[in-house]
């Protein structure tokens, strides 16, 4: 990997980096604005972001929105901060990512190595499915839902997320498992393992990368989604963003930019948290297959 | 019946038929090899052996037992494959013992079993390791370690040793020959090179385009080959195919074939082969390159060596041998010299013609004729 990565370095000289480095610093400074933005103003007082100044830092720094916005904050019609929504969407995500991996990885196994007639069009229409836009199954979603008295709840929104993530994991895994050299698939079936016990000790355990890439994905897409939690939960089964959405919208008196600052971030931080923790696997992942290591 | 019987098996993709009704029998301990160019059937007739493949019309039988619809892990085989497909996750140790594993030997017997393996192909401070810090040669043992331990009725290599360097592959090719001789295994080998074949085998089934060629010993395959595909197949250098024409002087079959000057040279076939018979018929001879030398090179106990004057166009001494390349019907034609004969591009040199080892066909059909 560094050998790789040292000999694809254009080596230019001092003046020429000094100009590359000083635009990459601006561009990153750039980028990094809106989230110096929030940081700062979530933990100032209300009043002093009422004074202006959005850009200077607090003069008196204070956690206060913080606590407000995760147990006190008006959500809806009481005032029980974001905690409980984002407990709703932490028991909503890890169910979905977690199902929607493993069967991905199994429809992957099944697409590469125990071929059969027709699969690739299978495949063909389960790559259909990543595509359709989330706003046309809204309704067919919704009565579905309601006949299998999965409405308004948690499970019912695991269960949207998992159907529209399946298409995404298999496209993955199926990728990743057509570079798996079937010898060792064949191998595994002379010694006499069969078809789960391969899947469990010969291919699970060579699939990290690709499980990271899937898990990262599905993780932000699931945790980021809006439309279906607005669409499918009831206010006990609000996943992090709807709530976010509603305590942004609710607020009767004052705007309290500061809680609601602080609101944001911690719908922020857990997709945050997954690219800082897997980042590096993620980016290894999504070149597994493509260059021959 | 034998220990492995291949009754009127085929293949078929679709419409297309990779594999030709095919039949051979391997005796006990035998060591079969399956050679031919790529896409002869030779690895589909090995996986269908294996039960990779299903047999589209026909029967494969281990000890009198149809394989047919049996589960590859209960066909009692173990296999080595070409890439060694060891197991990346899994170190060395858990590799070999894996089969036993899956089909239920107890720990104690696992880890004796793999000792006894590792002992026998000299891995065993390899145990820990994973694959990915092997070498080739290392990985190969391996594999073979893993299809050692169980224990089974058939061995099938698939072409183990192409991903190995030159000079690897000669010692484990050894080193397999050895293996078998010890253990007295039956093994079904499939490769592409004909040297492989021929040291490593008791009998050998040369195929092409899904048919057996032919099926027989090394000694039969490089004699007697049965038509010009495996003639021309088997050997290194090849064996030397070029036309002629049968002809009776004083009541013996003699072949005549054109040199490079425009006269022709007459080529007597030893007395008894019936070559009388096909007096005036169109041939193509062929001879190896050891049955075409220089005087004190030819065979002392051959009974019909002639000596034919022909022009040298190209020599190229290969250290023990040295070739040299004449024209005999107006193709080339390659003899094995001496390396120390004194023989010159351009001049004209007497060769020794070995006809006691030549071999006839026919140019349409391309079988042997006799």
């Amino acid at each position: 990997m560094s050998s790789n990565a040292t000999a694809t370095v254009v080596r230019t000289g001092a003046g020429t980096r000094f100009v590359i480095y000083t635009l990459l610093t601006l561009f990153c400074l750039y980028y990094l604005l809106p989230l110096y933005v929030m940081v700062v103003n979530s933990l100032k007082p209300l009043s002093e972001i009422q004074a202006g100044g959005m850009m200077s830092l607090p003069d008196q720094w204070t956690v206060a929105p913080w606590k407000s916005a995760w147990s006190t904050a008006q959500i809806g019609v009481e005032a029980t901060g974001l905690k409980p929504f984002f407990w709703n969407s932490i028991v909503m995500v890890v169910p979905a990512v977690a199902i929607s991996t493993v069967l991905g990885a199994l429809n992957g196994y099944v697409l590469t190595k125990w071929r059969f007639r027709g699969d690739t069009v299978l495949f063909g229409l389960l790559l259909f499915g990543c595509f359709i836009p989330f706003q046309m199954v809204l309704i067919p979603m919704a009565r579905m839902l309601g006949l299998a008295g999965l409405a308004g709840t948690v499970p019912g929104l695991v269960f949207v997320h998992l159907v529209y993530g399946i298409g995404f994991s298999t496209l993955y895994f199926r990728n990743y498992y057509q570079q798996f050299p079937t010898e060792l698939v064949r191998a595994a079936m002379i010694d006499g393992a069969g078809f789960f016990t391969i899947f469990r000790r010969i291919m699970l355990p060579s699939s990290g990368p690709i499980a990271v890439v899937c898990v990262i994905w599905q993780f932000t897409n699931i945790w980021n989604d809006f439309l279906f939690g607005a669409s499918f939960s009831d206010f006990d089964s609000q996943p992090m963003t709807v709530a976010l959405n509603n305590l942004v919208q609710s607020s009767t008196g004052v705007k309290e930019y500061n809680v609601h600052f602080a609101g944001a971030i911690m719908a922020a931080l857990p997709t945050l948290l997954v690219y800082i923790v897997a980042g590096r696997y993620f980016v290894r992942g999504l070149m597994a297959g493509s260059v021959k290591g | 019946m034998g220990f492995l019987d291949i009754n009127n098996a085929t293949k078929s993709y679709g419409t297309v038929k990779v594999l030709h009704e095919t039949n051979i029998s391997v005796e006990e301990g035998e060591f079969l090899v399956l050679v031919g160019p790529s896409g002869c059937g030779k690895s589909t007739l090995l996986n269908m052996i294996a039960g990779l493949e299903e047999v589209t019309s026909g029967d494969i039988a281990i000890k009198g037992r149809s394989m047919n619809g049996v589960r590859p892990a209960e066909r009692n085989i173990a296999m080595v494959f070409q890439s060694y497909a060891l197991y990346p996750n899994m170190n060395v140790g858990q590799n070999i013992v894996f089969g036993l594993e899956m089909h239920g030997t107890p720990k104690p017997e696992r880890e004796k079993a793999m000792n006894e393996v590792a002992d026998l192909l000299q891995i065993k401070h390899l145990l820990d390791r994973k694959p990915g810090q092997l070498s080739g040669g290392q990985r190969q043992r391996v594999a073979m370690g893993r299809a050692l331990v169980r224990d089974p009725d058939v061995f099938l290599f698939d072409e183990p040793l192409s991903n190995l360097d030159a000079k690897l592959r000669v010692d484990m090719r050894t080193e397999i020959k050895k293996l078998h001789q010890k253990l007295k295994t039956t093994i079904v080998y499939v490769t592409h090179d004909q040297i492989e074949a021929l040291t490593l085998s008791t009998r050998i089934a040369v195929m092409f385009g899904g048919h057996v060629q032919q099926l027989g010993t090394p000694k039969e395959i490089y004699d007697n080959p049965a038509n010009m595909f495996v003639a021309g197949f088997m050997g290194s250098p090849s064996m030397n195919l070029f036309p002629a024409r049968i002809a009776v002087e004083n009541g013996r079959a003699v072949a005549m074939a054109g040199l490079a000057d425009g006269t022709e040279a007459t080529l007597p076939f030893p007395e008894g082969k019936g070559f009388e018979a096909h007096d005036g018929r169109e041939i193509v001879l062929g001879l190896r390159p050891e049955a075409i030398t220089d005087r004190d090179g030819a065979d002392r106990n051959s009974r019909s060596v002639q000596i034919v004057e022909a022009h040298v166009e190209v020599t190229e001494p290969a250290g023990s041998d040295t070739f040299v390349v004449t024209q005999l019907g107006g193709k080339e034609v390659t003899g094995r010299f001496r390396a120390d004969v004194d023989v010159h591009a351009g001049q004209s040199f007497p060769f020794a013609i070995n006809m006691d080892k030549a071999v006839a066909f026919d140019p349409e059909t391309e079988l042997r004729i006799s």
